[in-house]
């Protein structure tokens, strides 16, 4: 079926146009009316598919990084000098689901917590788009986990749906077991119905403590707070005395890992320090991007008026390529999601140029054929093909570039910076789609529309 | 056809007008690292009061940044911009760059070889791409004695990118060899080489332009943030494009004159 150019003309056609969907603006206002058929709506690019009992949803909106959209970047380093090197994977994971619910607690939206591990490096790097109180931040983030037994101050309290945990704290009272007191934590089954399980274990000081007050709580709720939220209030069943308990609740294996993880952050807190802050306030963000597609606008339209002026008819067909070419990339930048930083837009901006180069090497042959005394439809064939091997030695060496500065193992010895990850994933991605236009699309316009004259000789 | 081979010596000539200044620029001066491998604190304001002191740089109309040893200092006026950087993750990074460089540089040597069989194209590219690189980094050791520019991480990736530029720029002019030594052209290497520059130089002229046209919108109407970067970019594009046929080229011709002479 691709064969045929005219029906790859149609499939092409047909891409440009689902990809010119997906690159709408989010929110665009669609009005216009066609005889009696009017439309008026507000539009947004989305998937909402119902196909074969599935169900696909999928938004496309553009991610903006920081140093476009505005906010706070920071790194912790965690101290792990009194950790066992067996626990380590599992604090800093603590550590980083601890601090994704402070994050999220403060209101922050789409904020990204990650953990980065290298040798002996523990690091959690936190964004937080729109925030620009940088130390309120870090007092926010970098204060360690805090787990709390405590006692309803009225036993036979009642709890409601619209009991919030401020009330929650004020109606209970510390039992005075903390963190400090838990050894650690596991995910235990029941061993006759084989649910999961909360396991607890105590030091030998909080276990005296434990045994202490759920003598007196038998029956009562003993509700376990970490950083001031509330995680569980389970009921006591029986004294507990051998630094052992277990919370039994209706968890899925999931809950009680992620349960089992909060409670080990509490019981293991790795101090943090920060080791790099950022901010870039939202306006600066602003005019960055605005600069930046003015500047794109402004090469593009240089670029293909070179082209035309360098190559008449058949810079326009390459200049058309350039548009599919333009709206394809940024739709995939939406679809997969890329992160778009000032970086990443300056490697699109490249990949443009390198686009336009597949074109010039073809044409360039093209032109020595046609010199060479062969029609113009087979030296246009010609001139694709032997520019193939160029095009493609060239480009891949770009690919292998952009491989290594991606880094995709996160090994140790090479760089992982976010910047430098922007660049090289846009440029990659830009690379491949310029292989695609550069021959499939430009030639296929070429065989479609563009026609010369036979010279007569 | 041009006789490009007949004047190896004005390349040279050319090459070390802008390499011996950077070189002397580089060991005279260094470049200058910015807070991304030394650690400390940047911050950009806007003010009408320009603040005070020898780290102080105007950006534009009323916006300024200062670099701070001490990230306590505070700076009057709207904070547009603060970065703090503990020294560890400067040094780490550095080390991390030049591991990336090195790799990157030894993954395309073999795959230049191997494309065309031959580890003589493999090191002439790898040669014009070393020229490349000093070119770049000796530029900046200038603009940073004569215009405070910084080598920061967008920097670095400025520098990997020439890498792979210039080695993308290389290869078609190599290809056009390759495809000719396979015709079984029987020219004299020079005469070979020199067709095979005539017939690339359109392309690579046409191409530099594109790049360049875009790179220069970026350059003058790109934010105050990425400017340097592009000039790097830029930098390393326009050298990249010079080094194929007047580096990497020339390269292979005395490599050649070479082992003739040797046999």
């Amino acid at each position: 079926m691709f064969k045929n150019p005219r029906r790859v003309f149609a499939i092409i056609v047909f891409l440009t146009v689902l990809v010119a969907l997906v690159d709408i603006p989010t929110g665009y206002h669609l009005k216009f009316q066609v005889g009696p058929i009017k439309v008026d709506r507000v539009f947004s690019p989305t998937i909402n598919l119902h196909f074969l009992g599935l169900n696909i949803q999928k938004d496309f909106t553009t991610k903006l990084g920081l140093d476009l959209s505005g906010g706070t970047n920071l790194v912790f380093d965690a101290n792990m000098k009194d950790i066992a090197t067996a626990d380590r994977g599992s604090a800093i994971e603590s550590a980083r689901q601890v601090i994704e619910r402070r994050v999220n607690f403060f209101g922050v939206s789409e904020p990204i917590v990650q953990t980065a591990v290298s040798n002996d490096q523990y690091r959690i790097i936190v964004e937080m788009p729109g925030v620009s109180d940088v130390n309120q931040a870090i007092a926010l983030v970098g204060a360690t986990a805090q787990l709390e037994f405590r006692e309803f101050i009225n036993p036979n309290a009642s709890l409601s749906a619209t009991t919030t945990y401020a009330d929650l704290l004020t109606m209970t009272k510390s039992v005075g077991i903390t963190g400090k007191d838990l050894k650690r934590s596991t995910v235990t089954f029941d061993s006759t119905s084989g649910a999961p399980q909360v396991g607890l274990e105590f030091s030998a000081e909080g276990g005296k403590k434990f045994a202490d007050v759920t003598r007196r709580l038998v029956g009562k709720p003993l509700a376990i707070f970490l950083d001031n939220v509330p995680v569980t209030i389970p009921v006591v069943k029986q004294e507990i005395s051998d630094n052992q308990a277990v919370i039994n609740g209706q968890f899925t294996q999931d809950e009680a890992k992620n349960l089992s993880l909060q409670l080990n952050a509490g019981a293991l807190p790795v101090p943090v320090t920060v080791v790099q802050k950022s901010t870039i306030g939202a306006t600066l963000g602003a005019s960055s991007v605005t600069k930046s597609v003015r500047a794109g606008i402004v090469g593009l339209t240089i670029v293909a008026l070179f082209m035309i002026a360098e190559y008449g008819w058949l810079g326009l067909m390459a200049d058309a390529a350039l548009i599919v070419y333009g709206l394809l990339t940024y739709a995939l930048f939406r679809a997969i999601p890329i992160t778009l930083t000032l970086p990443g837009i300056a490697g699109f901006i490249l990949s443009i140029g390198m686009a336009v180069d597949s074109n010039i090497l073809i044409f360039e042959r093209f032109k020595e054929e046609k010199r060479a005394g062969r029609p113009w439809r087979i030296a246009m064939e010609l001139g694709f093909g032997k520019a193939w091997d160029s095009i493609r030695d060239a480009n891949f060496t770009t690919l292998i570039t952009c491989g290594i500065l991606y880094n995709p193992g996160n090994w140790d010895f090479l760089p992982s910076s976010g910047m430098v990850r922007g660049f090289a994933v846009t440029l990659f991605i830009g690379v491949l789609a310029s292989l695609f236009t550069g021959i499939v699309v430009t030639r296929t316009f070429i065989r479609v529309l563009y026609k010369e004259k036979e010279k007569v000789s | 056809m041009i006789r490009f081979s007949k004047y190896i010596w004005l390349y040279m000539i050319l090459s070390a007008l802008v390499l011996v200044p950077g070189m002397y620029a580089l060991i005279r001066w260094g470049v200058k690292p910015a807070i991304d491998f030394t650690g400390g604190t940047l911050i950009e304001v806007r003010t009408n009061n320009p603040p005070q002191g020898a780290s102080v740089q105007k950006t534009s109309n009323d916006t300024y940044v200062v670099r701070l040893q001490d990230e306590t200092a505070t700076v009057a006026g709207e904070i547009l911009r603060k970065e703090t950087i503990g020294p560890v993750l400067g040094s780490e990074l550095l080390k991390k760059t030049v591991t990336a460089a090195l790799i990157a540089i030894m993954a395309i040597l073999l795959y230049v070889a191997y494309a065309f069989k031959n580890i003589k194209f493999g090191v002439s590219a790898i040669i014009a791409l070393i020229h490349d690189l000093l070119v770049v980094v000796g530029c900046f050791a200038l603009f940073g004695h004569f215009f405070g520019a910084e080598v920061d991480t967008l920097f670095v990736t400025a520098f990997l990118t020439t890498m792979s530029f210039s080695v993308h720029d290389t290869i078609v002019v190599f290809d056009r060899i390759r495809e000719m030594l396979k015709r079984g052209d029987k020219l004299p290497f020079d005469a070979l080489c020199d067709k095979a520059m005539t017939e690339t130089i359109g392309r690579s002229t046409a191409n530099s332009f594109t790049i360049i046209f875009m790179l220069l919108a970026l350059t003058l109407l790109g934010g105050e943030t990425i400017r340097w970067f592009v000039i790097a970019l830029l930098i390393g594009t326009i050298s990249g494009t010079y080094s194929s046929p007047f580096v990497a080229t020339p390269v292979l011709i005395l490599w050649d004159r070479w082992e003739k002479r040797k046999k």
